[in-house]
């Protein structure tokens, strides 16, 4: 683990860091305002819920983080690069190393098998053919899913789709795990279980968790923190009391 | 992304909708087969052309005559050079200096003389030409009845069709039906004719009439070789042979309906037509020839041993310009067969354009997944890119076996119609292996292009756009 120098070089420099940061959309004649001015600072190691009702810029802002979006006004500074500012490519590059997501639907492509899922950003990254399958079974491992790599995601259940997807969002080793109402289309049990397995990665392998959801008590139950969006813009930002007690990250916290 | 990652990727995305690109790689296919068709076709006409000209000598030979010689066989007289007084003559010295040229086969005098035989006692009066004993070997005796010259001074002679008709007193008409050669030469071979002819002799001596193998310039040194005498002879031939070789062509026996070993037409010093004028020439004192024939390894040597001859100081004479727009007959023809070709290839590029900007609408969610987890703009254009290559490259191999039975099939049916006809089979298709590389590689060429817009439409998609179809 390289936790210990990296706490503290990150006391300094936050792992995700937005200024003003504006997402505008031109529908028509009106202009959609999905992002509007948020400025927040996310540290290393850190678990933060992004709540809101549904339209309020959550997940906007989310994407612009994940490097999906570009933001129209203002920058997104992650791992100290203004994602503004960076090419196309550099934004891929940005999405395959630094970044790991989680989506609702899983997002798994249904014509590949659980592995072959798991393997793809190895693929875009070029590791060897070799490498490839050892690192798919160690990530599948380690979010609970040692068998049934070999069928495809329509042949699993929800929360084994889920797991598979994250054991996707992990393989190249990123420093940051964004995840998008990570539990909306999983009951309740499954929901816990996927949470459990994110809480666990923010606390054993120190990654910048940031998680949209609109379940309050879902966010107060695992984040260390609570940011409230509605209509594009920056509501409340408190530390979630829930969770202090429990948290081992000490240093997250600036 | 790894180039196999790639083609792997792309092949699995092709098996994920099989009917459609199935059928956009059948499309590819048969433009591709009508390509590889076509093109044989053309080529295998070329080729039976070619065939047909070189057995009629028309690419391979050069025809030498002398800058002394009025006769010129070329239109265009002033080839350069040395004037007609300077030049060598055209006799055997010279003969053996043409056949030691680089890229020449051989090079043989063109013997021939008008003389009368005696057939079933009637007199025939035909042209009489020596024929080289590699003839034995090239193709210009195909389809001969009987053999060819047991050897090269035996006292042999093969009959050209129309005048082994006319011993047996067969003359057709034209236009009437043909008589097969077997027929006309069955009754003749083995039998025996006698030819009457002049032989030149130096004046000083006396000399065995049949005396073979005797060289033209042995008494060449004897001062009196420029006068002679003429003494008529006769020569008993044995017919073995009939050929329907066209007595016009331009190999070797030009108009000549008689064919004996050229040896012996050598050693039996038949007067030729250029004796009369060496009589009158002081500064010749060898009999000369008045054409040689050279033939050339390859066609394509044809200029440069002109040029070769020419500057000996030679004329010479080929059909090097007929056979050059010929060239460039069929190089238009297959232009042409392969612009119709290439126009159903054309619209099958159209359908992989639908193919891949409907792969693009069905897998929207997809590439915007592959976009989400790290994929660049390029891996996506490249895995567009592989998909259109792959199925061209699968089509290109398909066109081309399907192209290469069609054409087979074309040529059996003309063959079945050559047969009705009583014509004898030609190969008329014919499909070299440069063009089953190119036919495959035109494909994906083809295919590739038509990528471009899809793939690049597919990379510009946005992820965000895409991801939200829920």
């Amino acid at each position: 683990m390289t936790a210990v120098p990296d706490t503290k070089l990150q006391n300094t420099a936050p792992a995700i860091c937005t200024e003003n940061v504006c997402r505008h959309y031109a529908m028509g004649e009106s202009l959609i305002r999905a992002v509007d001015g948020i400025s927040i600072r996310v540290p290393s190691g850190e678990f933060v819920a992004l709540l809101g009702t549904s339209g309020s810029g959550k997940s906007s802002l989310l994407n612009l983080i994940a490097g999906l979006d570009r933001p129209t006004a203002g920058a997104v500074v992650v791992k100290g690069k203004n994602l503004a500012e960076l090419s196309r490519e550099d934004l891929a590059k940005h999405r395959l190393h630094t970044v790991g997501m989680v989506f609702q639907s899983f997002n798994l492509i249904p014509s590949m098998t659980v592995i072959e899922n798991v393997e793809l950003p190895l693929r875009f990254a070029e590791v060897d053919r070799s490498q490839r399958d050892s690192l798919a079974r160690g990530a599948l491992d380690r979010v609970g899913l040692g068998r049934r790599l070999h069928h495809r995601p329509s042949e699993l259940s929800g929360g084994e789709q889920q797991r598979t997807s994250l054991a996707r969002a992990l393989i190249n080793r990123p420093k940051l795990l964004l995840a998008d109402e990570p539990t909306g289309n999983l009951d309740s049990r499954t929901g816990a279980e996927i949470m459990n397995l994110i809480r666990e990665f923010n606390e054993s392998m120190g990654m910048t968790v940031v998680m949209v959801t609109h379940e309050r008590a879902l966010a107060g139950q695992y984040a260390q923190r609570l940011i409230f969006l509605a209509d594009g813009k920056l509501v409340d930002d408190q530390p979630n009391a829930a969770s202090v007690a429990g948290t081992t990250s000490e240093a997250g916290r600036a | 992304m790894k180039a196999y990652d790639l083609a792997e990727l792309a092949v699995r995305n092709l098996r994920e909708s099989v009917l459609r690109n199935s059928l956009t790689t059948v499309g590819i296919s048969v433009g591709v087969a009508s390509l590889v068709a076509m093109l044989s076709l053309g080529i295998g006409l070329q080729q039976l052309a070619t065939r047909r000209l070189v057995k009629s000598g028309l690419f391979d030979t050069v025809v030498v005559t002398s800058r002394r010689d009025l006769r010129n066989f070329n239109r265009d007289e002033d080839q350069g050079g040395l004037a007609p007084a300077e030049s060598p003559a055209l006799d055997e010295p010279s003969r053996q200096k043409i056949e030691r040229l680089p890229n020449v086969t051989e090079a043989y005098p063109d013997l021939r003389f008008i003389t009368s035989f005696t057939y079933d006692d009637k007199p025939h009066l035909t042209m009489v030409a020596g024929v080289p004993a590699s003839y034995r070997t090239n193709d210009a005796f195909e389809g001969i009845q009987g053999s060819f010259f047991s050897s090269e001074t035996s006292p042999e002679v093969i009959l050209q069709k129309t005048f082994a008709a006319e011993l047996l007193g067969k003359t057709s008409k034209p236009g009437s039906d043909e008589v097969p050669v077997g027929e006309i030469a069955k009754p003749l071979l083995g039998k025996e004719m006698t030819m009457r002819y002049a032989e030149r002799m130096p004046a000083s001596g006396a000399s065995d009439p049949n005396s073979q193998g005797r060289q033209p310039h042995e008494s060449n040194d004897s001062p009196e070789a420029a006068t002679y005498s003429i003494v008529s002879r006769e020569l008993k031939l044995k017919i073995v042979g009939v050929t329907d070789l066209d007595p016009d062509s331009m190999r070797g026996p030009v108009r000549a309906r008689v064919l004996l070993p050229l040896k012996l037409v050598e050693s039996l010093h038949v007067v030729q037509p250029t004796a009369l004028r060496d009589t009158t020439q002081a500064a010749s004192k060898v009999p000369t020839y008045s054409t040689i024939s050279v033939r050339v390894k390859d066609p394509g040597k044809i200029q440069v041993v002109e040029d070769a001859i020419k500057k000996m100081g030679f004329n010479t004479f080929s059909m090097l310009d007929a056979t050059r727009s010929l060239r460039r007959f069929f190089a238009v023809l297959d232009l042409f067969l392969g612009i119709f070709g290439s126009l159903a290839l054309a619209v099958a590029s159209i359908g992989i354009v639908n193919t891949l900007v409907m792969a693009i609408l069905e897998r929207r969610r997809e590439i915007g997944i592959m976009k989400a987890i790290g994929a660049s703009d390029g891996d996506v254009k490249k895995l567009f890119f592989a998909e259109a290559g792959v199925m061209g490259a699968f089509g290109g191999a398909l066109g081309v076996a399907l192209g290469w039975t069609i054409g087979r099939l074309i040529n059996i049916g003309t063959n079945v119609y050559l047969k009705r006809q009583d014509l004898a089979p030609e190969q008329i298709w014919f499909v070299p292996w440069w063009l089953v590389g190119s036919a495959i590689a035109f494909a994906i060429v083809v295919s590739l292009v038509s990528g471009l817009y899809p793939a690049a439409r597919a990379a510009r998609l946005d992820p965000v756009q895409a991801l939200r179809y829920e």
